[in-house]
């Protein structure tokens, strides 16, 4: 059961880079109207960024990277470790990390790897990464993650087309003797793996011409075999059946409850699956901060992004206690409970070419 | 737990749906304009009250709003 702690490392700051521009989902004139905006009630998707044709998640960490390399002072060759958390690498062959530790300037002394997990993908990577800074061995690391998930949605296909937004998320972690630990529960069921998930494209079915053919699917759906395909329903009932359980557990391993946290930042995947999941935890509206309003569900980077949006200046002036959560696609889903201290948090940042 | 106030859930969930209208018998595809989405808040409407999960299987071998309600009644503890 990966239910575990990490010691001796901590969150010095985070900040993130979206593309600048900006889709309405009012306007989303494959549909009618009225179905619109139910879409948008349930989603709670009303705007999200979508990035330029051949803008990658790789070029948008970059950018939030260089905003934090200005904002904390820290010195390029005092970075041990590389982590780019993501399902939208640069190439199919290299990883995607050492490309950017060459982009940023990172010595070559610098442990560079990629994790391609979505959803749940922060909290894997802080676990990775905080792991490899708890010995002391390794001081500093750049943790990245995110997605641009709009390049691989059907604009006909409704049950993915206006639920995601593009954004990079960057945080950088330092090993701290005095830091407080961070607990984790990671879990794993690859059984669900088709409720989200692109057919064609990789080893088990290569790409043929016939990947590329659009089919009905249903009503208002209508997609390729490279594009990404998303059963809503199961996924409603794997996050309404694993979240909470995964959260209680964790929890109760540390002998704590949810009154003891000051936020509980949830993946932001929608509104209706995540407002049920507030209520069975029953906590209450101010300690669930949202942005899927603004960004849509923005994959790895969600929980991040929503941290740095909705809790700049708190998180920038206040010591919190944090509970995250990340669940979806593999399908995998973990929890993290951490304590931050003054976190540098420079915000949001357009992407500028 | 009974099939009235059931409906009542519903009704508050689904705003244009005409309060009355709604019987145990009725065919649930034809009360609201049926599809994902209001799959969607129909389960979680049943997670929320009555703490069931019901799966898209479960909607497919349903017909009436009854057959809805026996599936939460023999799942729930």
């Amino acid at each position: 059961m990966a239910v575990f702690s990490v010691n001796n490392f901590e969150l010095k700051a985070i900040a993130a880079c979206v593309p600048e521009t900006e889709y309405c989902n009012l306007d989303y004139d494959l549909i009618p109207l009225k179905e619109r905006e139910t879409l948008i009630k349930m989603t709670g998707v009303e705007r999200r960024r979508v990035a330029k044709f051949g803008i990658t998640t790789s070029d948008l960490c970059q950018q939030a990277a260089e905003k934090l390399f200005a904002e904390t002072g820290w010195d390029r060759s005092s970075i041990d470790i590389l982590i780019f958390v993501s399902q939208s690498r640069d190439f199919m062959i290299p990883c995607t990390s050492v490309i950017l530790q060459d982009k940023l300037g990172l010595p070559k002394t610098t442990l560079a790897m990629d994790i391609p997990l979505g959803c749940s993908g922060f909290i894997y990577g802080m676990s990775v990464m905080g792991s490899l800074l708890s010995t002391g061995s390794l001081k500093r690391g750049i943790l990245m993650s995110g997605d641009i998930s709009t390049v691989n949605c059907s604009f006909e296909d409704k049950s993915t087309y206006p639920l995601f937004g593009d954004a990079g998320a960057v945080a950088f972690l330092e090993h701290n003797p005095n830091a407080s630990p961070v607990h984790f529960n990671l879990q794993s069921d690859g059984s669900g793996w088709e409720a989200i998930s692109i057919p064609d494209g990789g080893m088990r079915n290569s790409a043929s011409k016939e990947s590329f053919d659009y089919r009905d699917i249903e009503e208002g759906v209508r997609r390729n075999k490279i594009q990404l395909t998303l059963n809503g329903i199961e996924v409603f009932n794997f996050s309404l059946r694993e979240v909470a359980p995964n959260i209680n557990t964790l929890l109760a391993a540390n002998s704590l409850s949810l009154e003891n946290l000051d936020y509980i930042i949830l993946h932001q995947a929608n509104l209706l699956m995540n407002e049920s999941i507030r209520k069975k935890l029953k906590l209450p509206k101010e300690k669930v901060p949202y942005t899927l309003q603004k960004y849509g569900n923005t994959s790895s980077a969600s929980i991040p992004l929503t941290i740095i949006s909705e809790l700049k200046n708190e998180i920038s002036s206040k010591d919190l206690s944090l509970l995250l959560c990340g669940f979806g696609v593999g399908l995998s889903w973990g929890t993290a409970i951490l304590k931050t201290s003054k976190v540098i948090c420079p915000g949001i940042i357009d992407y500028k070419e | 737990m009974n099939i009235e106030e059931f409906i009542k859930n519903i009704e508050t969930e689904f705003e244009d749906l005409e309060p009355g209208k709604l019987k145990p018998t009725s065919n649930f595809r034809e009360m609201f304009d049926w599809n994902s989405v209001n799959a969607l808040i129909l389960i979680a409407m049943v997670n929320t009250e009555y703490d069931v999960v019901i799966n898209a299987e479960d909607l497919r071998s349903s017909k009436t709003i009854n057959d809805i309600f026996q599936i939460i009644q023999s799942r729930s503890k």
